[in-house]
């Protein structure tokens, strides 16, 4: 299985709207957004079945998602996340003094995976530290 | 029941103000005229909801009585010598009023969501000034509406149907009819094509290919208004326009100048830029320097991707350029509903529309510096209030390991990841549906929000909150005077 160069674009879908409306801790919400649209083409290349779980690595971590085939296309070399905590892990937080992260265009590898899709309450967990909420310092 | 109307939504930039929410026994139990978006938040609102105050002890966070919840956000807030007042753009103008008072108090930076949004576009307007308008201008008279960068399909669901291409105004026709012509050629298009395949005729189907490439030109409907979409992407809005052009991606600052160029004459030496043939943006500056009105909506396509603040600033030049010829407006695609509301209150307030510094003693503003993000990416901050908002799902992840590191209040009506890792969390109501205010649409133009139903006992106005913790805040600092001046005496 190989590993594909590509662009990371992150921005709104529809369902991304609706579902945070039910809670970002809903099923629908998590289907909606721990999702990596892709080319049909690339998905190809990659030999990848709508689905199955891809990693996606830019210079600022990595996260796995569900490979969905974008209906948007063609857009061979550019793979499309919606916002979401997902995203966030691997976006780009840099400003260049502008007080606005880059979050569009940013240089990731998408690669199949059989890790599985964290859960919204796994990433507050393992990216966020539990660990740090426990300290006595923070206690009321 | 009953049937409340005229109800403006609380979702995006575009409040709409035709809404009409049927409600049961305090309940909402349908809605009618609303967008995916606007009905998913009137009827599922309530299903998430943060009910008690919350203080963190023991590393857990445990039901606590209101008194406690605001008399430690204010303890917070007082032994913070950095603090930052983060979201304000779901809140009512009222809310954010008191906000700012809170913030100059506490010496803290506040900060709204333009941050993460169109802050680029505000550096832009404040280098090269703006020409803008209201939506109703756009509705009765533009003949050529373009989306750059933006998608409002997905996230402005009704901005065609209300304000552009889709609605019937004065002057401009709606173009419902012309796009029912274009759904169903296309779909005939397919069957045929189908049915070659099936046939295996491969004339026509090499004829039906190649006539599937060539764009209708735009002389076709020359009296009626025209649509198009320049994006990196073929979104759902792209599909509804009369022409898309495919930009790519962090190559809108070079179309935008090489249509500037075109606009005054000149000749331009390459065939294309950033990805588009230079006959096409021919095709467009003629269309744009053709039109009676032309209006450029632009979206976070513009603002988050490279160049950022710059390529809002060659759209504006290339619009102020048009304004040779023409009459031509440009507008940002405004997201949460009452973010314009915020930069207007701040600006009001304190001069600066978002990221203002107060701690200093006086306002204080310099995004890149005292902008959240970067607060955040620094590790200056030694606490936040965070309201309206949830930065935890929408920050990137180092700006929210700094976040998470000092202690957090948060005023939510609904469980977010944010109120999660909070060390305070006090329960609000939903302003525009169990709370009234002032929301200001993405043109600037203020609208009210209304009180659809009663919130849920003990959900109190984000106002309210906020003025508890500020009369807090001035207690305890006067008691610290006051205790100062005892020792000294």
């Amino acid at each position: 299985m190989g590993r594909l160069k590509v662009s990371l674009l992150t921005g709104r879908t529809v369902n991304q709207g609706k579902w945070k409306e039910l809670g970002k801790f809903s099923r629908e919400y998590m289907e909606s957004v721990a999702v990596c649209q892709m080319d049909p083409q690339d998905m190809k290349e990659l030999g990848l079945k709508e689905g199955r779980n891809v990693r996606v690595t830019t210079r600022f971590g990595y996260i796995v998602v569900k490979a969905e085939k974008s209906k948007r296309g063609p857009h061979p070399g550019t793979v499309f996340i919606p916002y979401g905590p997902w995203a966030n892990i691997v976006v780009n937080p840099e400003t260049d003094g502008t007080g606005m992260p880059s979050l569009k265009g940013i240089e990731a590898t998408v690669e199949p995976t059989e890790e599985p899709v964290m859960s919204l309450e796994e990433i507050l967990t393992r990216h966020y530290g539990n660990e740090r909420l426990r300290g006595e310092r923070r206690d009321a | 029941m009953r049937r409340v109307s005229a109800v403006v939504c609380p979702v995006c930039g575009c409040c709409c103000d035709d809404l009409e929410v049927i409600v049961d026994d305090n309940a909402i139990v349908d809605v009618m005229n609303a967008c995916a978006l606007g009905a998913s938040k009137f009827l599922n609102y309530n299903k998430h909801r943060q009910r008690k105050p919350m203080v963190r002890r023991g590393g857990r966070l445990v039901e606590a009585s209101l008194e406690e919840a605001v008399r430690r956000s204010a303890e917070i807030l007082v032994e913070a010598s950095y603090p930052i007042l983060y979201g304000w753009s779901s809140t009512s103008c009222e809310a954010i009023e008191v906000g700012l008072e809170l913030a100059e108090e506490v010496g803290g930076v506040i900060d709204n969501t333009s941050t993460i949004c169109h802050g680029p576009s505000i550096l832009a307007v404040q280098d090269v000034g703006i020409s803008g308008c209201t939506l109703g201008q756009i509705r009765h008279r533009a003949d050529l509406i373009i989306y750059w960068g933006c998608n409002p399909w997905s996230a402005h669901p009704r901005h065609m149907e209300r304000y552009t291409a889709l609605t019937e105004g004065r002057f401009q026709r709606s173009l419902w009819r012309r796009l029912i012509l274009r759904l169903h050629a296309d779909s005939m298009r397919k069957k045929m094509l189908r049915a070659a395949e099936l046939s295996l005729i491969k004339r026509i189907l090499e004829r039906i290919k190649t006539r599937r490439v060539r764009e209708a030109p735009y002389t076709l409907w020359e009296k009626e208004r025209k649509v198009v979409v320049i994006d990196i992407r073929r979104t759902r809005t792209a599909d509804l326009a009369d022409h898309f052009i495919q930009v790519k991606p962090g190559k809108d600052y070079e179309v935008l100048q090489a249509l500037r160029a075109l606009i005054r004459d000149e000749e331009l030496d390459v065939d294309e830029v950033g990805g588009v043939p230079v006959e096409t943006l021919e095709e467009l500056a003629d269309l744009m320097i053709g039109c009676r009105l032309g209006i450029i909506f632009f979206g976070l396509g513009l603002t988050m991707s490279e160049g950022k603040l710059r390529n809002v600033d060659a759209a504006i030049s290339l619009t102020r350029d048009l304004n040779r010829y023409t009459k031509f407006l440009i507008m940002p695609m405004r997201g949460h509903f009452n973010v314009t509301g915020a930069n207007v209150v701040f600006t009001w307030q304190t001069g600066y529309p978002y990221a203002v510094d107060f701690s200093q003693g006086y306002p204080r503003y310099n995004p890149g510096e005292t902008s959240v993000v970067d607060i955040l990416l620094r590790g200056d901050s030694d606490a936040a209030l965070v309201i309206a908002s949830d930065p935890v799902a929408t920050f990137p992840k180092a700006a929210v390991e700094n976040l998470v590191k000092n202690p957090l209040i948060v005023i939510t009506p609904d469980v977010t990841p944010t109120s999660l890792v909070a060390d305070v969390v006090l329960p609000s109501t939903f302003v525009g549906i169990e709370t009234s205010g002032t929301t200001y649409r993405m043109d600037h133009v203020p609208l009210p929000l209304k009180k659809v139903v009663e919130p849920p006992e003990g959900c109190i106005p984000d106002e309210e909150l906020l003025k508890m913790i500020l009369r807090e805040v001035r207690a305890i600092k006067k008691e610290a005077t006051l205790s100062t001046v005892h020792v000294e005496a």
